[in-house]
């Protein structure tokens, strides 16, 4: 066993995710404290390139055609190999569409324990702890990072992306591909995310709907309540899962990042996989009925009421301002 | 075709959350448990394969609050059989023992499709479905937004980060994690739920000793510490309404 931290970067169609440079940050500063280093692990088709930019004392490279795209049973077979023979203190991954199809499968295959949703490691008194944001964002879990080896699940938020960015190239090591035949998982193409009339990643004002509008007929209310201030509409997740928006709506990890002057976030509770992609607005404002919403632990204003009550009233309210 | 669903009861985040004396779990006394909504969705998504096919849809829950409902629930909306875990689940479980107790009874009833739920929010060990699929030694797929059948595979499409979806084929038996059915699930009236009730039996399978193994200990829960909270705006809509549109003409919104 060794003290060395390794990290999945994770990457897709040519580019590297934002949450391998987060981890790569979170892994310096494990490393630096319990005296290990930081290892990047490329598995990849033709990606070498990728491995330039990447903030870690060596970046361990694996080629192979199969990696061109995503399959959790090459993913699966390739790292099961290289975490038994290397034996690291820590192996981190994206909790993300693709870490989330790899890591658990590797926890029960090599019996090795798993902390998902991590959102900080940490030593203290010579141990490594994790703290994770459970429950929509209502609670955290603190405890020790089980040994001797750790598969971890990250979630953004603890480092900036720009800390595990590096402009030295790391030292690049070529590993060898187990066979990947056969493989039961696997692409056949892609469908491109839908185009649609706006770019709510452009918009400067989002009126953004969740679960809170109750049902179809009420989104009307909040396409009112847009047009007087000039901006347009989105939504959480449900909304998006009920046909009441269209996909291109979609503010949240599986959606889009917005970055507007105005974020009214309407009847949203404010889960992480919505908070992340909201984090470049200029300001919140956050209407909810419930006073614990995390929703309001990053909002600039918030409001106690239900959104139902508010909305005729502003957009009228706005559109008097207007003139 | 054979499709199984097991399901997973969490904490409601309407109620309150209450953290026990011990720090390291939720208050059971005062805890209202609901099923996890991407287990809803895979339920809807075992259905509309059922309803485009012959197939049998069995759901699978561990024997704790709520679940005779979410099973009565599922039946009202088609699923043929429903089974319940028994075991000691009062000391809280994670996903490590919920995947392993759920691999021997799974084994029992040979399934062509798993569909699980893609995560539930109170997860801490990484989601069941993968780690089911690896007890079983069969292939995972999770964030699955759409699954068709055709000989020996399925199709599915797999979410990837700002819309984008990949068709992937998987070799079956499998599992699958569903974020979202290809249609928003079902809603069942609770008088129809009620006279499933009557007819529909609920079979029970004892769970061998549950082993945890897998997932972190020592664990202590708190409430995420209050940062810079928002500035609330007090009064009824009007009264908000206008604070609001001060705002907005401070920050050039309006
Ligand atoms: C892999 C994965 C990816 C995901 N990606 C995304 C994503 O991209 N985007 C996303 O948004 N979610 C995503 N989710 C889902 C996410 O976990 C949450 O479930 C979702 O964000 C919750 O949406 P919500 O806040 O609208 O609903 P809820 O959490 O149900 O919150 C509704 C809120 O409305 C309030 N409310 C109810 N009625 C009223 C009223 N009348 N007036 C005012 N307030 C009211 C309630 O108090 C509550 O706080 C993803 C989940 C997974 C597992
Ligand atoms: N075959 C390998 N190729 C490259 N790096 C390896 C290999 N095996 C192990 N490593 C990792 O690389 C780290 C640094 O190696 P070294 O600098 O040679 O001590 C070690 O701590 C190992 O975790």
């Amino acid at each position: 066993m060794s003290q060395d931290i390794y990290v999945i970067i994770e990457h897709l169609r040519g580019q590297v995710a934002d949450i391998s440079y987060v981890m790569l940050a979170a892994a310096r500063a494990l490393a630096n404290a319990n005296g290990g280093k930081v290892i990047a692990v490329l598995l990849g088709h033709a990606v070498q390139p990728l491995a330039s930019d990447l903030a870690a004392d060596r970046v361990l490279y694996m080629e192979h055609p199969a990696f061109a795209d995503f399959s959790s049973d090459a993913h699966q077979r390739a790292l099961e190999r290289l975490i038994k023979e290397h034996a690291p203190r820590a192996v981190l991954f994206g909790d993300t569409t693709m870490g989330g199809d790899v890591a658990p499968w590797l926890s029960a295959h090599l019996t090795l324990s798993l902390v998902s949703s991590c959102r900080a490691l940490r030593v203290e008194d010579n141990a490594l702890k994790f703290v994770s944001q459970i429950c929509g964002g209502k609670l955290m879990a603190e405890g020790d990072l089980p040994g001797p080896t750790a598969l971890v699940l990250m979630v953004p938020g603890g480092f900036k992306p720009e800390q595990g960015r590096s402009t030295q190239p790391p030292e690049l090591t070529h590993i060898d591909a187990p066979a990947l035949e056969d493989l039961r998982v696997t692409v056949k193409e892609y469908i491109e995310p839908a185009v649609g009339d706006v770019d709510i990643a452009r918009e400067p004002v989002l009126v953004s709907i969740g679960r809170g509008i109750q049902n179809h007929d009420n989104v009307e209310l909040a396409e009112e309540l847009a047009k007087a201030l000039g901006g347009v509409v989105c939504g959480s997740r449900p909304v998006i899962d009920q046909n009441w928006l269209p996909t291109t709506r979609l503010v949240g990890k599986s959606g889009k990042a917005v970055k507007p002057k105005l974020y009214l976030a309407l009847g949203i509770s404010g889960a992480p996989e919505h908070v992340e992609a909201i984090g470049d607005c200029e300001m919140i404002v956050a209407i909810n009925t419930d006073t614990t919403a995390p929703i309001f632990d990053i909002a600039k204003y918030g409001a106690q009421i239900d959104m139902l009550d508010l909305l005729p009233v502003l957009t009228e309210q706005v559109a008097q301002a207007k003139g | 075709m054979n499709i199984v669903v097991p399901i997973k009861l969490v904490p409601d985040l309407v109620e309150e959350l209450v953290i026990d004396a011990n720090g390291a779990r939720l208050d059971p006394t005062v805890l209202r448990l609901k099923l996890n909504e991407f287990d809803d969705h895979a339920i809807e998504q075992a259905i509309l394969l059922k309803e485009k096919g012959a197939g049998q849809v069995t759901v699978v829950a561990p024997d704790v609050d709520g679940a005779d409902d979410a099973l009565y629930t599922a039946a009202a909306k088609g699923a043929d059989r429903l089974i319940k875990l028994t075991g000691n689940w009062q000391s809280g479980v994670n996903n490590h023992a919920l995947a392993r107790a759920f691999a021997n009874l799974v084994k029992t009833l040979r399934p062509e499709v798993i569909l699980t739920g893609v995560q539930a929010h109170n997860d801490l060990d990484g989601a069941v479905g993968p780690q089911l699929a690896e007890h079983l030694g069969m292939p995972y797929v999770g964030y699955v937004s759409g699954v068709a059948v055709c000989d020996g595979k399925v199709e599915v499409r797999k979410e990837f980060p700002g819309g984008l979806i990949a068709e992937m084929e998987v070799v079956l038996p499998a599992v699958l994690g569903i974020q979202a059915a290809e249609k928003p699930p079902r809603y069942v009236p609770i008088s129809k739920v009620r006279q499933t009730m009557k007819t529909a039996a609920i079979e029970k399978f004892p769970a061998a000793e549950l082993e945890a193994g897998g997932a972190p200990t020592a664990i202590r829960l708190f409430q995420p510490p209050a940062g810079a909270r928002a500035i609330m705006i007090e009064g009824d809509a009007d009264a908000v309404a206008t604070r609001l549109v001060e705002i907005f003409k401070e920050r050039g919104v309006l």
